[in-house]
């Protein structure tokens, strides 16, 4: 098994605030990791650090490495809209953009210059909305604002359009928590047919969520990695006593 | 006693109220008197359509089409030169500056929204004027382009607050879910914010041309005031606003050319309306 993301003694602060302490994490290609731990804790923090969308925050500071493909996303010579292509990310809230449902799933190729042609870019969309089924419903009112979606299909047209640019990661903040116990199963469905192809980071709350799609789960507190891990074996049988105390619902 | 302290306060509130809007009732009702009075002699389409504007002449002429083209003239000059840079300034203060600039700038923007117009007009035909008149190597600077410039500035302040108001309303979501595809932070504004912005750049814009259009002080000094139809935004023009306020003092209560003007004013009237309601329909649009 390969190491795709491999995050070294890395540490983030707000300003002053110091909300990454020295984590170290090597994340398997093609597998589900997830990212568990109380409110408050840096799970978002840190995946929003894997693309660097944290930079748009004013005074983030970082140090130490995120290593994917064998270089530092945080060289300088780093391209960062390319990093985010390849990483893409889908957020808590589904915020799909204010036009169409195929412009959204089209923007993505073009702003990369991926496609230009119409054919082309037809066939992406096609193929992105396939892939997250949600072609079938939507196939008819393409020209239709996205807004007019339910919150599912926003969220499930949010993760086409990472996949329209054909990423190798994409990262999920909490993508369910807006939704309800049944949109919830077939996005956590969904996510079980991606893995195949992507190398899945997800952030949650729910520790059912994590139990039932991950192979691997890292448990953070107060900012720091506690402990990482196969996902049964952090259910089961956890080396640190905080891991237990959480799992086991004592706290959180 | 509260109680009736109470009512008198209510119902001085409510005739303030009733009474603001018998003024514009009575105001329109006027202007729709003496405008059909002119027009049941003179007729609407040779009013609108006629070229020649010689109300105090024998027989008088009465055509306001170089009034309607010189007002349009410098209202689209106004535009061309306001809309972009205002957007652009928008942008600038709403994405780009730094808190300290953007600060100043905003207050830059309300401070210019409070010149008035007459001190606008001023300056301009004192600096401006002679400026255009030897650049452009012209018998005089008080053209069309001088006066636009002029009203671009009067304009500017309210397309910049406004649209910057609707850009900064964007959801920072929306900028972020463009910046995870891989979009730049340029792509993003363009292709993301400044759509989703949209409607209410457009209401700012139909805003700062309500202002151009019923301008009367800074056009009548710096335009030229030649009621003619010029062929070249270099060209003296004359407004239809700079026309009222420069003859009503002339002319005879209940006359022809008298009601010419409040025709004139009919005309102001439904273009600034026309240009208002579209900006309202937008603003509620963007609100929404
Ligand atoms: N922009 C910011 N500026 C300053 N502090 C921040 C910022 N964003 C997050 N924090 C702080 O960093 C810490 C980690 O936040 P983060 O959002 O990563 O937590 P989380 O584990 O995702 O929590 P949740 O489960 O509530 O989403 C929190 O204490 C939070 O208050
Ligand atoms: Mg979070």
């Amino acid at each position: 098994m390969a190491t795709k993301i491999e995050i070294k003694k890395f540490n983030l602060w707000y300003t002053d605030f110091h909300a990454l302490k020295d984590i170290s994490i090597n994340i398997e290609e093609k597998r589900i990791t997830a990212m568990i731990g109380p409110s408050g804790c840096g799970k978002s923090t840190l995946l929003r650090s894997i693309n660097r969308i944290n930079d748009t925050i004013e005074g983030v500071r970082v140090s130490g490495e995120i290593n994917i493909g064998g270089t530092n996303i945080y060289d300088d010579k780093t391209d960062v809209d390319f990093l985010r292509r390849n990483v893409g990310m889908v957020f808590q809230r589904p915020n799909p953009f204010p036009i169409s449902i195929y412009e959204n799933v089209a923007f993505g190729l073009k702003v990369n210059r991926i496609a230009s042609k119409k054919g082309v870019i037809d066939e992406t969309v096609e193929e992105s909305l396939k892939s997250v089924l949600l072609w079938d419903d939507i196939k008819n009112k393409l020209k239709k604002s996205a807004l007019e979606l339910t919150l599912e299909q926003q969220q499930r047209l949010c993760i086409a359009r990472v996949i329209a640019v054909k990423p190798e990661i994409i990262l999920l903040d909490e993508p369910c928590s807006s939704l309800d116990p049944v949109a919830t199963q077939r996005i956590e469905e969904l996510m079980m047919q991606l893995k195949e192809k992507y190398t899945i980071v997800i952030v949650t709350h729910n520790m059912h969520q994590a139990a039932r799609v991950s192979h691997d789960t890292a448990f953070m507190l107060l900012g720091k990695l506690i402990e990482f891990d196969v996902t049964e074996k952090i259910f089961t049988n956890p080396a640190q006593k905080e891991t237990h105390d959480y799992v086991s619902g004592r706290f959180g | 006693m509260r109680k009736t302290i109470d009512s008198i306060i209510e119902t001085i509130i409510f005739i303030c109220g009733i009474l603001s809007i018998v003024f514009v009732v009575m105001i329109f009702g006027f202007l729709l008197k003496e405008g059909f009075a002119f027009f049941k002699e003179f007729g609407v389409i040779s009013f609108i359509t006629g070229k020649l504007w010689y109300p105090t002449s024998d027989p008088a002429k009465f055509g306001i089409l170089s009034l309607i083209i010189g007002s349009l003239l410098v209202t689209a000059g106004a535009c061309v030169i306001a809309v972009p840079i205002g957007i652009m300034s928008a942008l600038y203060i709403s994405e780009i500056a730094p808190s300290g600039v953007k600060d100043v700038l905003k207050s830059c923007v309300e401070l210019m929204a409070a010149v008035p117009s007459v001190v606008i007009g001023f300056v301009g035909m004192v600096t401006f004027v002679p400026l255009v008149r030897a650049v452009f190597d012209i018998p005089t600077g008080l053209t069309a382009f001088s006066g636009s410039v002029m009203l671009a500035f009067m304009a500017m302040p309210t397309i910049v607050t406004i649209s910057e108001d609707a850009i900064r309303s964007v959801p920072w979501s929306y900028k972020e879910g463009a910046l995870a595809l891989g979009a730049t932070k340029w792509q993003a504004i363009r292709r993301i914010v400044l759509k989703a912005a949209m409607p209410g750049i457009i209401a700012a814009i139909m805003l700062g041309i309500g202002r151009v259009v019923g301008e009367t002080m800074a056009v009548m000094m710096i335009t030229g005031n030649a009621a003619h139809i010029p062929h070249s935004i270099f060209e003296p023009v004359r407004t239809m606003t700079a026309t009222i306020a420069a003859e009503m003092g002339e002319t005879v209560r209940g006359g022809m050319h008298y009601r010419s003007l409040f025709a004139i004013g009919l005309v102001l009237f439904v273009i600034t309306f026309i240009v208002n309601f579209i900006a309202d329909l937008f603003l509620g649009k963007s609100k929404k």
